[in-house]
Parts: C-alpha cells; sequence; structure tokens
C-alpha cells in the first residue's frame, strides 16, 4: 500500500551492465537520504547514559483508570552487527553513503549467486546468546522467509525459522533512581540470525509518485533479532530493557548499538487487560522508535489509548495493527493493518549446511566474554558505591574498564569514581571525546589520588595535573618534578614566607591587629602566591594565624 | 549406412534370450570404439598437426552446418577465432597451453558467462549479462577451454524436450523430428552433432542424464557437491548440479575433472580431493578378457517394470549382459521406494523453485514492465517473463510451502528423500554399481508430450532418485531402438556412491572401448568425413 504510488514512472529500460548502475533506472538520478555511516563509537553516548523521560503528561481519569489495568509489553529487537563483511558475502558491511557502492552479484541476488556464512556471525550470535543466559541450539540452521518488496534482492530473506541459535535466556536490569530504582529480570524468548534488506530511497522533493531508487548497501549486514518475553509493564521497564542489550552488544563488541543509525532497532508489542483477566488483550505493534525515551513515551502513549477506548467500552476498536511512533507530535498513528497472520513459506535454506557448534568451541567463547553489564554493577554496589555512581560507571564498558584499571591500581573507589563522573566526563564532554581517546591513564589517575590523599600535592594542584594529563598526557610524577610542585609541607619554609608577607604588608598587619581579621584571607592569598600554590594550606593557615595573633 | 546400425540379428549371439521378439536393433562389430576428441585435440596442437584456429574453424563449419536444423545454442560467441589464435600463439611461443586448450566447449544457457548473454531460456531474462563467470566456466578458461556458445534449454532447467525454452525448440540430431530431451537439450544436441568437443549442462532431475540418453551421447550427472553450482541459475538448489557432455567417456571424464573441486563461493561444494579421472582409464591394447571382474552390478527391477519401452528394456538387458562378459556379477535388486521419487522431487523442486525465482522480480535486472503499482510491477513482469510450465512449478511449489500445508507436502517429501537416501545408500554397500534405463523411451516426437505435463514428468521416473540421494550417475549409450531414419540411441544408466565418479568412468571406458559395435555419431553429420 505504502509503496503503489513508487513505481508510476518507472519504465522498460535496457539491461544495465555495470553492477553499481544497476538500480538507477531512470537518467541517473541518485538520491541519498542516507546518513553518512560516520563510526560512533559507543562511548561518544556515554554522556547520557539515562533515558530521560519528562513525566507523563495524562489527565488525571486516565490515571485513575490505568489502575485497573495492565499492560504487556514485548519487544523485537534487530541488532546490526558490525563484522568487517556482511553475512553471507565479502562486500564490507560498514558501508559509506553512496548508493549501491558496497555491493556485489551475492547481496544483489544476481541469478546463479550463492550465499556463504560468514562465521564472525555465529560467533558474534554466541556471544549474545551466552550473555543473555541463553540455551544454545549446537544444531541450527538458516531457512528462508519469503516476501516480495524490492529492498529484499533474492525475494526471500535468510533467516532462522523454528531452530533459532538461542532460546530461553533473561537480561537483567536496574531501573534508574529517578524511576525509583529497583531490579527487574525480563525473559529472551529467542535470539536468531538474519540477513537485513536495502533501502528504498525517496525522491528529495519528497513526494515518491516520481522515482524510487533501491539501495542495497545495507541488503546482507548481519542482524541478531532477539525476541523478549512479554515481561515488560511500562515504558520505562520497556526502555530499560533495551538500554540494557544496547549495553551488552557494545560490552561484547558485536554492534555499536546505534539507535539514531539504526543499528539498534526496537518493535514494541502492547496490550492492556484488565488487571486479574489472564487472557492477553489485542495487541499493536509500534514501530520507528530511534532512542530509548521515544521506547517509553510511545508505549505510555499506547496504553493510554488503549485503556481509554477499553473504559469508554470501545474495546474492540483496538485491532491487530502496525502503529508508527511520530516524534513530532508525541503520538502513535496507525501504519498497517494485519489481516491474518503472514504466511512467509519458511524452509531451510538449501544453499547453507547447517550450523553446528561444538562444546570446545562454545567454551572458548564462553571463556573470552567480558564481564557482563550485570555483574559489574553489582560488583560496583558491593564496592560501597551509590546505585546512582553505580549505574553510571557501568553504563560504558570503556568507562567501567577505566575505572576497573585505575581501582586494580589501589586507588580509593570512591575517589576514582568521582574522578572519573566529575572532570573527566566534563573534560571527555567538552572536547567531545571518549574515554579511549583522552590521555590520561588509569594508571595516572591512581597515581594522581594517592598523591593527593598521601599529601604530596594539593587537591587544587591536583586538578591542574589532571588536566594536563586529560590532554598532553605524561607522568604525574613527572609533571610534578618538572613543574615544581611538590607541596611545601616544612613548616620552617613556610614560616618564612609568612615573615616576608608580613614584613611587606605592615599597614595591612596593622588593621588586622586593629580588629580587621577578615584580612586573614589576604595574608594566605599571599603566601600562597609567594609560595605558587605549593604551600600546604593547613600548615600555611596554621602558622599564618600564630604570626598574626602573637603581639610581639 | 544403415547396415551398420541394422545387423542381421544372427550377428549378436550375446543377447539371444531378449532380441527374438524385441524391435531392437543392434550394433555391428566392427566400428571402432569412440575416440577422445580432446586428447586427439592436444596430441594435434602440440605435434603441431594443425592449428586451434583450424580445429575451431572446422567445429564452426560443421556448426554452420547443422544449426539450422538443431537450433542447439542461444547465443554464439564471437571470440573464438580470437582466443584460438591466442593458443596457436602460446605454442609458436613454446609456451604452456592448458589441457583444454582448444577445445570448444557449449555452455548451457542458465549458466553464467560474462561475456555473453545468460538468459536460462527465459523472456525474464532476454538480453541479461551477468557480471562474472560460474565457476565451472572460470575452470574451463582457466585451463585453455573455448566457450563456443550457449545452449538452449527448457526455462530455467523445468522441463525434459527443451520445447519450454522462451526462444526456440532444439531438435535430436538422430531425428531432427524429434526432442533432444531435456532439459540439457540444447547442450546434448551440440555435442551429438559433434558442434563442439563437449558441453556442460545442469541436472536437477535428470536433465543432463535424460537428454544424453536421447541423443547418442555420454552424460555425467557428479555427486552433489562435486562442481561448484556457483554461477548455476538455481532452479532446485538441494538437487542442482552442473554436469557434463562428450562422445567419449574420457572427454567427459577430462572435463569433469577441470570443473570439479571446492569452491568458497559454494558452501555446498565438496572440500574432497579430485581423483583424475581421466588418468585412471586401462588402456584397450591390454585389456584382460574379463576386466570387469568381481565388480557387483544391481540391476534396479523397478526400472524395468511396465511403462518402459521393451526396446529400452532389451538394450539394457543386452548392456547388463556385456558387463557380465566383461566379468561383473549382476543380479536384480529391488528399491521398494523407487517408485516415491517422482512425486517426492516434484514437490521438493517446485517448492524450492517457487523460492529461487523470486528474484525474478523486475526490480534490478531483466525485463521490467511499466507498472503503477509495486504489485503489478512484480506481478505484470513475472506474468509476462515466465513460461506456463515454470508458472506451473512456481504455483505447485507456493501451495506445498504454504501455512497448513507444509508439513503433508514438503515435510512428508524430505521423509522421502530420506528414505530413499537410506535405501539407495544400502543397495550400494551391497554392489559397486546400479543400472537402470536412462529414461522409460528413446527420444519422442517434438510436441508429443508437450500439453501432458504429467506424461513428461513421468519420463523422469528413472532419474530423479539419484539427484534426491545426490549420488553420482553417468549415462552412456549402449544400443538402439528402432525409429527415425538410423534407429534411436538408448542410455544406460549406471549410479555409483556418493563422489566414487571415478569408479563410474572407469566402468564406463571400459563398457564404451568393449562395445565394439556400436557408432554413435548421429546421421545428420554421417557424411562428414571427420566421423
Ligand atoms: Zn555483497
Amino acid at each position: 500500500m505504502m509503496a503503489s504510488t513508487f513505481f508510476r514512472s518507472i519504465q522498460n529500460h535496457p539491461l544495465l551492465l555495470c553492477p553499481t548502475a544497476l538500480f538507477r533506472r531512470k537518467n541517473g538520478v541518485l538520491y541519498c537520504t542516507m546518513k553518512g555511516t560516520e563510526a560512533q563509537t559507543a562511548t561518544q553516548e556515554k554522556q547520557k547514559p539515562h533515558i530521560k523521560v519528562p513525566p507523563r503528561t495524562r489527565t488525571k481519569t486516565i490515571d485513575k483508570i490505568s489502575k485497573d489495568y495492565e499492560a504487556i509489553i514485548g519487544i523485537e529487537t534487530h541488532v546490526q552487527l558490525n563484522t568487517h563483511t556482511k553475512a553471507f558475502c565479502s562486500c564490507p558491511s560498514n558501508y559509506g553513503s553512496l548508493p549501491n557502492t558496497s555491493v556485489c552479484p551475492i547481496c544483489m541476488g544476481l541469478p546463479g549467486a550463492l550465499p556463504v556464512l560468514n562465521s564472525k556471525v555465529i560467533e558474534f550470535a554466541v556471544k549474545v546468546g551466552l550473555a543473555l543466559n541463553c540455551k544454545l541450539s549446537f544444531n541450527s540452521k538458516f531457512d528462508r522467509k519469503q516476501y516480495f518488496y524490492p529492498d529484499l534482492p533474492k525475494g526471500y530473506q535468510i533467516s532462522q525459522f523454528d531452530v533459532p541459535i538461542a532460546t530461553g535466556g533473561y537480561v537483567d536490569v536496574d531501573l534508574p533512581v529517578e524511576f525509583g530504582g529497583g531490579h527487574r529480570r525480563f525473559g529472551v524468548t529467542r535470539v536468531h540470525m538474519e540477513e537485513d534488506a536495502g533501502k528504498l530511497l525517496h525522491s528529495e522533493n519528497g513526494s515518491y509518485s516520481e522515482e524510487i531508487t533501491v539501495d542495497l548497501n545495507r541488503a546482507g549486514v548481519p542482524l541478531l533479532e532477539i525476541v523478549s518475553e512479554p515481561d515488560m509493564r511500562t515504558g520505562i521497564e520497556a526502555a530499560e530493557y533495551a538500554a540494557e542489550l544496547q549495553r551488552l552488544v557494545r560490552y561484547l563488541g558485536v554492534s555499536n548499538g546505534n539507535m539514531q543509525e539504526g543499528s539498534l532497532r526496537c518493535d514494541v508489542n502492547v496490550s492492556v487487560r484488565p488487571i486479574g483477566q489472564s487472557q492477553f488483550g489485542t495487541k499493536v505493534e509500534i514501530k520507528n522508535l530511534n532512542s530509548f525515551s521515544s521506547v517509553s513515551r510511545s508505549i505510555d502513549f499506547e496504553i493510554s489509548r488503549q485503556v481509554l477506548l477499553h473504559s469508554q467500552g470501545q474495546g474492540d476498536q483496538i485491532t491487530l495493527e502496525t502503529r508508527l511512533w511520530e516524534e513530532g507530535a508525541q503520538k502513535t498513528v496507525t501504519m498497517r493493518k494485519k489481516e491474518g497472520l503472514a504466511d512467509y513459506r519458511y524452509f531451510p535454506e538449501p544453499d547453507l549446511p547447517g550450523v553446528i557448534l561444538t562444546k570446545e568451541y562454545v567454551d572458548s567463547i564462553r571463556d573470552s566474554l567480558p564481564e557482563a553489564p550485570e555483574v559489574k554493577r553489582r560488583r560496583y554496589e558491593k564496592m560501597g558505591l551509590s546505585m546512582q555512581d553505580v549505574l553510571l560507571l557501568a553504563n560504558d564498558i570503556n568507562v567501567a574498564q577505566f575505572f576497573d584499571a585505575t581501582i586494580a591500581k589501589e586507588a580509593d573507589v570512591k575517589l576514582a569514581a568521582n574522578w572519573i563522573m566529575g572532570d573527566i566526563a566534563a573534560y571527555m564532554k567538552n572536547e567531545k571525546l571518549t574515554i579511549n581517546e583522552i590521555k590520561l591513564v588509569p594508571q595516572e589517575l591512581a597515581e594522581l589520588i594517592a598523591s593527593i590523599k598521601g599529601g604530596t600535592i594539593s587537591g587544587k594542584i591536583g586538578k591542574e595535573i589532571l588536566f594536563e594529563l586529560l590532554a598532553k598526557g605524561g607522568t604525574v610524577k613527572g609533571l610534578i618534578k618538572e613543574k615544581d610542585l611538590v607541596q611545601i609541607v616544612d613548616p620552617l619554609e613556610i614560616e618564612k614566607m609568612v615573615d616576608e608577607v608580613l614584613a611587606e604588608n605592615p599597614k595591612q598587619l596593622e588593621q588586622y591587629r586593629g580588629g580587621k581579621t577578615k584580612l586573614q584571607g589576604y595574608f594566605a592569598g599571599q603566601v600562597m602566591k609567594v609560595s605558587k600554590g605549593k604551600a600546604n594550606p593547613g600548615l600555611l593557615n596554621k602558622i599564618l594565624l600564630e604570626k598574626l595573633n602573637s603581639k610581639n | 549406412m544403415l547396415s551398420t546400425l541394422h545387423p542381421p540379428r544372427s550377428l549378436s549371439s550375446r543377447f539371444p534370450r531378449y532380441i527374438s521378439s524385441l524391435p531392437v536393433t543392434l550394433c555391428t562389430l566392427t566400428a571402432q570404439s569412440p575416440p577422445s576428441q580432446i586428447l586427439s585435440i592436444r596430441h594435434a596442437l602440440l605435434s603441431r598437426h594443425v592449428t586451434a584456429t583450424q580445429l575451431a574453424e572446422s567445429y564452426l563449419s560443421r556448426l554452420r552446418l547443422t544449426e539450422p536444423h538443431l537450433r542447439s545454442f542461444l547465443h554464439l560467441s564471437d571470440a573464438v577465432s580470437q582466443q584460438a589464435s591466442r593458443i596457436d600463439e602460446l605454442i609458436a611461443g613454446n609456451e604452456q597451453v592448458g589441457p583444454l586448450a582448444g577445445v570448444l566447449v557449449a555452455v548451457k544457457d542458465n549458466i553464467c558467462t560474462a561475456d555473453m548473454p545468460s538468459t536460462g531460456g527465459s523472456r525474464v531474462l532476454e538480453g541479461y549479462r551477468p557480471p562474472f563467470d560460474a565457476t565451472a566456466v572460470r575452470k574451463i578458461k582457466e585451463l585453455g577451454g573455448i566457450v563456443v556458445g550457449k545452449t538452449n534449454l527448457d526455462e530455467f532447467g523445468m522441463g525434459s524436450t527443451t520445447e519450454g525454452s522462451a526462444f526456440q525448440v532444439t531438435a535430436n540430431p538422430w531425428d531432427v523430428s524429434r526432442v533432444p530431451g531435456g532439459s540439457s537439450g540444447g547442450s546434448a544436441a551440440a555435442v551429438s552433432a559433434r558442434q563442439c568437443v563437449v558441453s556442460l549442462g545442469s541436472d536437477t532431475g535428470g536433465s543432463v542424464r535424460q537428454p544424453a540418453s536421447f541423443c547418442g551421447v555420454v552424460g555425467l550427472k557428479p555427486t552433489y557437491g562435486r562442481v561448484s553450482r556457483y554461477g548455476l541459475m538455481a532452479y532446485a538448489s538441494s538437487l542442482d548440479v552442473i554436469g557434463c557432455f562428450g562422445s567419449s567417456i574420457a572427454d567427459t571424464g577430462i572435463l569433469l575433472h577441470a570443473i570439479s573441486g571446492h569452491d568458497r563461493l559454494d558452501a555446498t561444494s565438496s572440500k574432497r580431493e579430485v581423483p583424475d579421472f581421466a588418468s585412471q582409464f586401462a588402456s584397450t591394447d591390454f585389456l584382460e578378457s574379463k576386466p570387469l571382474k568381481g565388480l557387483r552390478v544391481g540391476l534396479i527391477r523397478e526400472t524395468l517394470d511396465d511403462g518402459v519401452d521393451s526396446g529400452v528394456i532389451s538394450a539394457i538387458r543386452g548392456a547388463a549382459l556385456h558387463l557380465e562378459d566383461l566379468g561383473c556379477s549382476v543380479s536384480e535388486i529391488s528399491l521398494p521406494s523407487f517408485s516415491l521419487g517422482l512425486p517426492a522431487y516434484y514437490i521438493l523442486a517446485a517448492s524450492e523453485s517457487s523460492s529461487n525465482l523470486s528474484r525474478y522480480d523486475g526490480v534490478r535486472y531483466g525485463n521490467q514492465v511499466t507498472a503503477g503499482e509495486l504489485t503489478s510491477l512484480y506481478g505484470d513482469s513475472r506474468s509476462k517473463g515466465f513460461g506456463p510450465e515454470v508458472k506451473r512449478r512456481i504455483l505447485t511449489g507456493t501451495y506445498a510451502l504454504s501455512a497448513g500445508y507444509y508439513d503433508a507436502y514438503y515435510k512428508r517429501a524430505q521423509q522421502v528423500r530420506t528414505i530413499i537416501r537410506k535405501s539407495f545408500k544400502a543397495a550400494l554397500d551391497e554392489n559397486d554399481i546400479l543400472i537402470s534405463p536412462a529414461a522409460p523411451s528413446a527420444a519422442y516426437k517434438i510436441g508429443e508430450k508437450k500439453d501432458d505435463p504429467l506424461a513428461m514428468y513421468a519420463g523422469d521416473i528413472m532419474t530423479v532418485n539419484v539427484n534426491l540421494a545426490g549420488l553420482p550417475a553417468l549415462v552412456l549409450p549402449c544400443g538402439f531402438v528402432e525409429g527415425g531414419v538410423a534407429g534411436l540411441p538408448v542410455g544406460l544408466q549406471m549410479i555409483g556412491a556418493a563422489f566414487d565418479e571415478e569408479k563410474l568412468l572407469k566402468v564406463g571406458h571400459i563398457f564404451e572401448q568393449t562395445l565394439q559395435n556400436c557408432r554413435f555419431v548421429p546421421p545428420l553429420i554421417e557424411d562428414d568425413s571427420a566421423w
């Protein structure tokens, strides 16, 4: 239906021989609406680890009615795997923005071309399956899912149907503190491997009656589809589930997990039922969710919409359909009605042998898995960090690894967390750098913390050194030595400087002794200046006070 | 000419029990056994008796003479003489040339060739030129072979007569009013009429073996996985194999050796070692009296049932006696699951084809209709692009894979396939090879079964089981039945264990070299001095 007008002007054109020109059916016009795939690393998004959801703006009435209903939410997530090459051919999967430049006979579905599985796809699927606590299928296979669409070159998608590679797992999440916190476990029904489709590009003038171009750069890029159990009850739970999947795939290094770029796509199923009813209500699918907050808000909108219909006796108005989340209007709208179940005529893919895993293979992957986010969070919690700190630190594996490396050098846990989430995070944000791009290394952060704690340098100097280290690198010891920044803790030396300052400011001294004791700060500043900031502030003040008040 | 093919029956004393009342004609004891064209060409080139250019020209001139009668080719290469003279330059410069240097190879048009159209015999791909060579074609070219052209076929390999081509009907060189068989009818006819030296076909349910039988040439269906399918337009992926045609066992074996082996572009291609099939051949000059002594041969009883022409039965029984003469112990064996093969094959092949042909949607290549809507773009492109037999199979397959029918059809057919595979395995544990006719009859008239698809499907009974079991099978001419002006050839099918092409070719070679009284040169070129 959506595409009904797309093809109005496609003419009967002779064959084009150049593969990269195969889709330019008309006058060589090419549109590129795709964003460049500048590889945004996981850490860059670190700055907003939490889902920011404005308080729901619902009328009191609906809130009241809502209490009588319960929402059932399940999520299908597609994760684009960051393998070097596509799932079944050797085209780079990290394609550029120019349409149909990362294609070959195989991913274009040319006659006679055959798929050959990229073994990395299996490896990544096994990683994710294990990390989601799933049971792995040691004997799985690929199947063909058949339907016609111009972005699907072969007329079928290579996917997995009745024997997915992983089943029956779960995800543990900690809800954000600002939403009341709490721990939840959501079931994962299955994880399966499949290939992505291409993209339809429309003409820039907005109307797609003119022409349509098919861009197959994305066709054949490997995906994992992760299907949750219908275990979520609120928008925030669903968003947190999705966020945990994002953390997980980033921890595992199998995807950049970027929602804006479509590397992580969530389709949400929502139904409501009166509390106490065991039968599920009619479920509605929501698409076009490109951020966690849109996941959360679209679900809350949809729950309200369905509850309202139920409460008005119009429950039958809720039909099996796909709805689109409109970010601008903050509402869901009907995209297409589902008439019965689509028959995809699945059957085993005869071009690919079965996927057989050995115990040794799975064990070697299990042994190579990084510590899971959930395990990290529990460990940080046990160290005595606040939940806020725990969530922030564990949100990004690179940050967490930096933290872990710092405390491995015996740094104070709390201080290390404070430095990382305070000045270091602020610096990264300003400079638009990831934690892996800053020049500071964990060992030096530990050294810095120890130097301050041990009194070698003051906190103020520590900060100066930190920014030096962040921008230029080097060692704490080296900088202290180079800049002669060791704190002056010798009372005699400080006394000498105090004497010097008092001698140079007889007028102020007189005023002080005349009762203007506020001038103490002035003197302290002068002494600190003379010491080039190196005087131990405690000692300085103690000696200064003694001198000021000794009326000799 | 006729005298050589219609000998007095009394001469055929070796087959007395079977010939008395049957319309079978047997061969004289005088004709020479077929020579290897490839080895002769190599010898002639390297000894500089003839140039590749002269050789190519002799084939091309015969091709020009016969093609108006046969219509084997959909496209002829315009680079043959250029490639031949390149080989001549290499030889003149004393440089190495490949084992197929100067050998003209015809390629079935559902096998992709980069420099020529590849239509699969379908309107939907009219004018389509692939950007790559099929692996088998690439290997042939790398060994010096010259692709002479693209041969006619039933659209996408679906058919048994080559009448299912969207472009033309190919005739049988033995009788141009008859079909050459199919779907690789063009490749079989081209070798039979010596329009080329050897050719490539594809065999999903018998598409190499049945036309080999109809045209009196050697046809080999390799084990599934022996030859890469990369570049073969898929009909039924789990059954499709690229196969070889030659006018002798030696040529067929040499061609098989050239195209075999693992290909990283085909995940179903085998990593097994490829033996040098032709070098294993026994020299005919030193054959013992019983060269196949001890070889256990099972004659499949179910292939000689009702519905098989009596002449074909006689020829096969005669061939069995010949094998006994060579020292084999021949026994009749029963494969009870044999008759299940045909329905299982047609469900599985149709199911896979319904999926494999989805890509011909008019979006990326081939003919595209002007359409206002997506559904009509697909619908019109496909309804205008595909012929009736292809549509019939797509519909059948779509039905068999549909929700609610999958278990009753596709799944059940897969179960039958497993049974068939097991029964062949058991029979081949007991026997070295199994033998049967390659087809229930010799070549029939053009148009005879065109409007009766079920009758045409029934003709595949002898061959489909082998595809379901994934086994290798060799078809070689073994006799004649009456028909046409000079009799019609009958092929013997020899089925071997998986990856045992070597044994089939070895046995076939001895059979061929000792079948002294047959000469399988069609009347169309009988006058040609070269034969
Ligand atoms: Zn590709």
